[in-house]
């Protein structure tokens, strides 16, 4: 794809912004998700971490969106604001908007937020380990699900968490048994059971497979897929791994210290990404299919997330940063209507990145 | 002639538990030439880190004999073993925890030469560990600081300076990156190969992370329970993989490319455990050609191609 006629300049991009509302306007209801501007920080005794940066995200049904980023980007603050979750103090939020279907979160009742959690949108943590309850049987903790959303009696909450059980592939003769008994991919399994339980229009999972073995992860990730199309949910998949991305979703937000840096589908953040961060995280894999002899990593850290940035937070690690990107914060720029990278290079028309020949 | 700097003969490492003997390494043989990368694979308990100890006796292994420069390491005395250490080194896999809170980055990176008295003069050891730093890309200016202060990159960078030191000829990576976030993980493994492009160091490369290894390494050994069941040169294992066990992890990585077309395929149940394990194949109760014979004994590893080692009779017809 030439990318070069898809270049806008400002008057343009602002067109196609409002090209773009104007056709999701149209859509609105379908909308699952919507963020809006994120702020979140950290007050702590040593400072403020600014964790969230302007996050936006909009995801519609069945869509399953990864984001991806390293260690610090925000992404699990992200998710924890959508669930109303993040801890407070130290955790604020700043300001933003987070739509649920259609419902702002930040004004609803605590009542109600609970009764969203868990049947609207749920959420599969990092850590199997320590995410069950150790003292109650997995079949309990399922149960204990259904029962605090649907009106159901013990003994058919009971049937149906035994259900689920079996739906994630585990016997129904092991409802009883403790945590401690199961290995680390059957803990997430028990989790993922819990996570969908009341069917959720929405699951967020955050790093489910980190924690496993290849191929146990492999195992989950066919579970979670099988899932995801049952029950018509969408998804966030939470991951550093564009591994995985590439195999579950559908589209893709790369984001770097508290914000997306690069959205698009799948098809065009891995076959034409157009920021260099998104250019650099692939260039630093080792790829099973390239034998090349040196690794080309991204130079530097990510930077301080106490300080707050006024230009290109990626700027002293980019391969391409000129003195402009050193003036004020990059816009967007879109290259197709579901395709964007926040990157001060394109202000000049002809900018491309070069490092990665299109696969 | 081959320069064989390592070889290890049937080594075993058992630990007695309540229920039984746990077999974490049983009957492992191998050799690496100087200068080479040997990548040892296999998921979790599968016994590749015991393996790594057991060959530098940080667990006095149960049998087997490890042989370094022709010597055998277990038939050392005590000061003749400590005096062979400082050849073979040593990077731990979690930076986090593996350096003392304690010590500013300079101590940590001057202790084994302190207690080995390799340099006593105080400037000489000042000199020398400035050099380190550099070597590993950390910055002067870190000497005094402590390790909770630096991001897990520059810690993993100090652990690395640190089994450099001693100027060794073998180090034993044991998982070095998998702490890392990708980008930095690329920084470390692209230092780790420098370092043995200038020092013509030997690695044993632990991991997980079968890419990591197919970019490192030049042979490849994999583990399943405290067994090698197949080690090939690098590009056979990727191109020419034969146990059915290397195959399912092969096509289990997620690969980073919509344009990778390749069967999936899904081993059932999870690795069985390592206790009084019976007289069969390990893989067995896992494997989807499992037959008759494979129940009775284990599966020697026999040369099937050349330098393509295998632990399954049938591997070569299946599929």
């Amino acid at each position: 794809m030439d990318i070069t006629g898809l270049v806008c300049d400002r008057q343009q991009e602002n067109v196609m912004i409002c090209a773009e509302e104007g056709r999701e306007g149209a859509a609105a209801n379908h909308l699952i998700l919507e963020i809006k501007d994120l702020f979140v920080d950290y007050e702590t005794d040593d400072g403020v971490v600014h964790a969230v940066n302007g996050m936006n995200m909009k995801l519609g049904r069945k869509q399953t969106l990864g984001l991806v980023g390293e260690t610090g980007a925000g992404k699990t603050t992200t998710a924890l604001s959508i669930l109303r979750l993040v801890p407070n103090p130290p955790g604020v939020i700043k300001s933003g908007a987070i739509l649920l279907d259609g419902q702002d979160v930040f004004a609803l009742s605590e009542h109600d937020m609970r009764k969203l959690r868990g049947s609207f949108v749920s959420m599969i943590f990092q850590d199997p380990m320590t995410s069950l309850n150790p003292v109650i049987t997995v079949g309990e903790q399922i149960a204990e699900v259904i029962r605090e959303h649907q009106k159901l009696s013990k003994k058919e909450a009971d049937e149906a968490a035994l259900e689920m059980l079996e739906i994630v592939g585990i016997a129904r003769d092991r409802f009883d048994d403790y945590p401690h008994q199961f290995s680390g991919g059957m803990k997430q399994r028990v989790i993922i059971a819990i996570a969908l339980a009341c069917s959720p229009k929405l699951l967020i999972a955050d790093e489910p497979t980190t924690a496993l073995d290849v191929t146990i992860q492999a195992q989950i990730l066919e579970v979670m897929k099988g899932l995801k199309e049952k029950y018509d949910t969408s998804m966030i998949m939470i991951t550093h791994d564009l591994g995985i991305v590439a195999e579950i979703c559908d589209l893709v937000s790369v984001v770097y210290a508290g914000s997306v840096v690069e959205h698009g589908t799948l098809e065009e953040v891995f076959k034409h990404p157009c920021h260099p961060y998104t250019e650099g995280l692939f260039l630093s894999l080792p790829n099973i299919n390239s034998r090349s002899e040196m690794l080309q990593p991204i130079p530097g850290l990510m930077p301080d997330p106490t300080e707050k940035y006024e230009t290109c937070p990626f700027a002293p690690r980019c391969h391409y940063a000129t003195e402009h990107c050193r003036k004020q914060l990059p816009a967007k720029h879109w290259f197709s209507s579901t395709h964007y990278a926040v990157c001060a290079g394109y202000d000049a028309p002809e900018f491309r990145l070069n490092r990665r020949s299109g696969q | 002639m081959t320069d064989t700097i390592l070889e290890v003969k049937g080594l075993k490492k058992y630990f007695s538990t309540p229920r039984g003997l746990l077999y974490a390494v049983d009957d492992v043989s191998f050799s690496i030439e100087r200068g080479k990368t040997l990548g040892l694979v296999g998921e979790s308990g599968c016994g590749k880190s015991t393996t790594g100890r057991a060959i530098l006796r940080l667990l006095e292994p149960t049998g087997g004999e490890v042989y370094f420069e022709g010597r055998n390491v277990a038939k050392l005395s005590r000061k003749q073993f400590h005096k062979l250490r400082r050849d073979m080194q040593i990077i731990f896999q979690d930076p986090f925890s593996s350096l003392d809170p304690r010590m500013s980055v300079g101590k940590i990176i001057a202790e084994p030469i302190i207690i080995n008295k390799l340099i006593k003069d105080k400037s000489a050891l000042e000199k020398r560990v400035a050099e380190l730093m550099e070597i590993v890309g950390l910055a002067p200016r870190l000497i005094n600081s402590y390790p909770h202060e630096l991001d897990g990159g520059r810690r993993q960078r100090i652990g690395v300076a640190r089994a450099l030191s001693l100027n060794p000829k073998f180090i034993i990576c044991d998982e070095p990156v998998s702490a890392l976030d990708v980008s930095i993980q690329a920084q470390i493994l692209n230092l780790l190969k420098q370092l043995q492009k200038d020092m013509g160091l030997t690695y044993i490369f632990i991991t997980h992370d079968l890419s990591v290894v197919n970019h490192f390494s030049d042979e490849i050994a994999v583990m399943y329970l405290g067994k090698i069941i197949e080690h090939a040169p690098t590009v056979a294992l990727f191109d020419n993989p034969i146990h059915p066990y290397t195959k399912a992890l092969l096509s289990a990585i997620p690969v980073p490319d919509l344009d990778h077309q390749r069967q999936r395929i899904i081993i059932k149940g999870e690795i069985t455990s390592p206790i009084n394990l019976p007289d069969e194949c390990r893989f067995a109760p896992r494997c989807r050609h499992t037959r008759p014979e494979c129940r009775q004994g284990q599966p020697p590893l026999v040369e099937v191609q050349e330098r393509h080692f295998v632990a399954c009779p049938f591997g070569m017809g299946l599929d």
